[in-house]
């Protein structure tokens, strides 16, 4: 009898070796006459738990963890290969209480599936959006689309539907759908596990969107440093176009959707969407004044639509399941779910799928099991580096789009990054403006220079030199920056700057020679 | 008119295979510059600035356009790479676990300043802002393979660095 067991193929899990516990798993099986099936999936978000080893026993699958290549040889005598008990042993992977109280609604395939099969997928409910979404005229499909309440998950949180019936309602002759793979913010990763572990879901979620508005072309812009993602999209491409599934006459519908994978080069500024489209045709990455908006005139002067992968991932099973059951999860004007990222020094770090509503708390401490170093949790940064930091105070306000823009912060593409109280909030304020200046694009000057002027009012704030009108100035900055920036990235540094002098402000007078009165 | 040279006279043969290369597998595509860049520092490690004329005549760009292209990029390096690329993160979820540190570390070990090689030519130190590895940081890229969670001890275990 072949037993069959489930290890990741995904960056992480491979970075914490799980190609080596793959390899030994299989010589070892092999020298005891035992008959083994791996199956490489993706990661199922429990990057504590990694290498997780599944076993698939006639009770389900039961999960080992975290395994090191050196525990094989010990595990495969004790018979994990009939589901037996081993210290590792974790139970059945419905058990494990990170993973059973999520609520999966766009990654659910995440580590279940060979990510390289179209049969896997199509086994777990995949392409069945596509299939209902062929079904009805374009219009119909942006409708449902909006009826579902779901909102960008790339950090502007535009409601989708709108953005898709502008592209429909808006004549040419060509139309495109891009796909913003240009994952930059730090503590965010959900895109990357989702094109590595899923791909043919983010296919399908850009087919549908390219049905909908009437666009024939495509592009996946993806970041170079993920290599292992781009590995994933050109097989799960190659075999989309291979079974009918993009070119010409898709799934017989008579309709033609061309899609082609583009990398990205290191700069951050191209998460912005205009500035990807001018990446795309082959320029600097620079932002483009709006209006026009990408919808109207966007990638070759085209209507566009731009939407970031978790986004496009999400509209399958709202197509499939239909938009009354994913506005059924949610909060306020926040719909659906929300696949959210632990990040930094946090002890169970990794992919926390759930309804917006759930608290930073929540989130925190019961998934994340509080600091990897076991010292307190004294800031989160959420929404990347253009995020507020906040303090415990701010822990119980609610994953909601509303509900952090009311507390002064930012949701964004749902990264959260914890740091321990060995942080120097100082030096991460002067981080944030280090690093606007770095990854500006140039365009417009309270960020391309301000972000430099930035950094050498925190140095001498840090130095204590007239403190108070250091502080005076550094604010007097960060106004011009939010009020004057062409984009996100000069418009929302001073959130992580500002945050970090109001909550922190014993930080950045550490060296100071006297205290100064704060007005 | 200029009289500049066939860029094919001053061009090292391997170079100039890689740009022709580059553009007759990637030449045709809409906004073709990124991908042809690409594929020459696929092949090469890098894009000389020599082959600049080359892929501006070829691909019908003004050499402003192409130099402008390849300096905005962080990716794309206008200098030969040490044999070892190593990619460090520097971003704030790796921050938060120790690449302050880390990175201190690995300038001291490998004699270089980010982006710089060393002088023997076999490390070049690279910042990278983020890997996507946030959960596990901090995190290091070595030809296309992550490592998670290194130490400045796991550090010299991969570089195989030992400060000499």
């Amino acid at each position: 009898m072949t037993t069959t067991v489930f290890i990741p193929r995904e960056a992480t899990a491979l970075a914490l070796g799980a190609g080596t516990v793959a390899e030994r798993l299989a010589a070892g099986a092999a020298r005891l006459g035992q008959s083994v099936r791996i199956v490489r999936t993706g990661s199922r978000g429990a990057f504590w738990l990694e290498p997780l080893l599944e076993v698939q026993t006639p009770a389900g699958r039961v999960a080992y963890g975290p395994v090191r290549a050196d525990d094989v040889p010990e595990l495969l005598a004790a018979g994990v290969l009939g589901g037996a008990a081993h210290r590792l042993r974790l139970g059945p992977v419905e058990s494990i209480a990170f993973l059973r109280n999520q609520e999966r609604l766009t990654c659910e395939r995440l580590g279940v599936i060979d990510p390289r099969s179209l049969a896997d997928f199509r086994a777990h409910r995949g392409y069945l959006g596509l299939q209902a979404a062929v079904t009805l005229p374009p219009a119909g499909i942006c409708q449902v689309v909006t009826d579902s309440g779901l909102r960008g998950r790339g950090g502007a949180a535009f409601p989708t539907g709108i953005k898709w019936r502008t592209v429909l309602e808006t004549a040419a002759p060509q139309k495109y759908i891009v796909c913003n793979a240009d994952e930059g913010d730090s503590g965010t990763y959900s895109d990357r596990l989702l094109m590595e572990g899923d791909p043919f879901c983010l296919i399908e979620g850009m087919t549908i969107a390219a049905l909908a508005v009437g666009a024939t072309r495509g592009y996946i812009y993806l970041r170079c440093e993920y290599p292992r993602a781009r590995a994933a999209l050109t097989d799960a491409l190659a075999t989309a176009y291979a079974e009918g599934l993009l070119g010409a006459d898709l799934m017989g519908s008579g309709r033609c959707f061309d899609l082609e994978l583009r990398l990205g080069a290191g700069a951050y500024i191209c998460g912005e969407e205009t500035s990807l489209l001018e990446s795309l045709e082959g320029r600097r990455g620079q932002v483009r004044f709006k209006p026009p908006l990408p919808a109207v005139k966007g990638l070759f002067g085209a209507p566009t639509v731009v939407n970031n992968v978790i986004t496009f991932a999400t509209v399958p099973v709202i197509l499939e399941r239909g938009a009354r059951y994913y506005c059924d999860f949610g909060t306020g004007r926040s719909r659906g779910s929300l696949p959210v990222q632990l990040a930094g020094n946090i002890a169970h770090g990794g992919l926390v799928e759930k309804a917006f509503g759930v608290t930073l708390r929540e989130l925190l401490y019961d998934y994340g099991g509080g600091s990897r170093s076991g010292r307190p949790i004294r800031a989160v940064q959420v929404g990347g580096p253009l995020g507020a930091y906040w303090p415990a105070s701010k822990f119980d306000t609610p994953l909601d789009y509303e509900a952090f823009a009311q507390a002064g912060g930012m949701l964004g593409h749902g990264g959260i990054v914890a740091f321990d109280d060995s942080v120097d909030m100082a030096a991460q304020a002067r981080y944030a403006l280090e690093f606007c200046a770095l990854e500006s694009c140039g365009k417009c000057t309270p960020c391309r220079i301000g972000s430099t002027r930035g950094v050498e009012v925190i140095d001498r704030l840090r130095s204590g030199e007239r403190r108070a009108e250091q502080e005076v100035l550094l604010r007097d900055l960060c106004h011009t920056l939010t009020h004057g920036s062409l984009c996100a990235l000069g418009g929302l540094t001073p959130y992580p700057v500002l945050s970090a002098l109001e909550y922190f402000p014993e930080d950045f007078s550490r060296a100071a020679a006297l205290p100064v009165a704060r007005s | 008119m200029t009289t500049a040279r066939d860029p094919a006279d001053v061009l090292p043969p391997a170079e100039h295979a890689a740009v022709l290369d580059a553009v007759a597998r990637h030449g045709r595509l809409q906004g073709p510059l990124l991908p042809v860049l690409h594929a020459i520092q696929d092949r090469l490690g890098w894009v000389p600035p020599r082959t600049v004329p080359l892929i501006a005549s070829e691909l019908n760009l003004s050499r402003a356009e192409v130099h402008g292209v390849i300096s905005f990029y962080h990716y794309f390096r206008p200098t030969r790479p040490g044999r070892q690329v190593i990619y460090l993160c520097r971003a704030e979820a790796c921050q938060a676990v120790g690449a302050v540190a880390l990175e201190a570390h690995a300038r001291r070990r490998l004699g270089v300043a980010l982006h710089g090689t060393s002088a023997d030519g076999r490390y070049t130190l690279e910042p990278v802002y983020c890997l996507g590895n946030c959960a596990c940081g901090p995190s290091l890229l070595i030809d296309g393979q992550l490592h998670a969670r290194v130490t400045p001890e796991r550090f010299d275990e991969l570089t195989g660095a030992d400060g000499s």
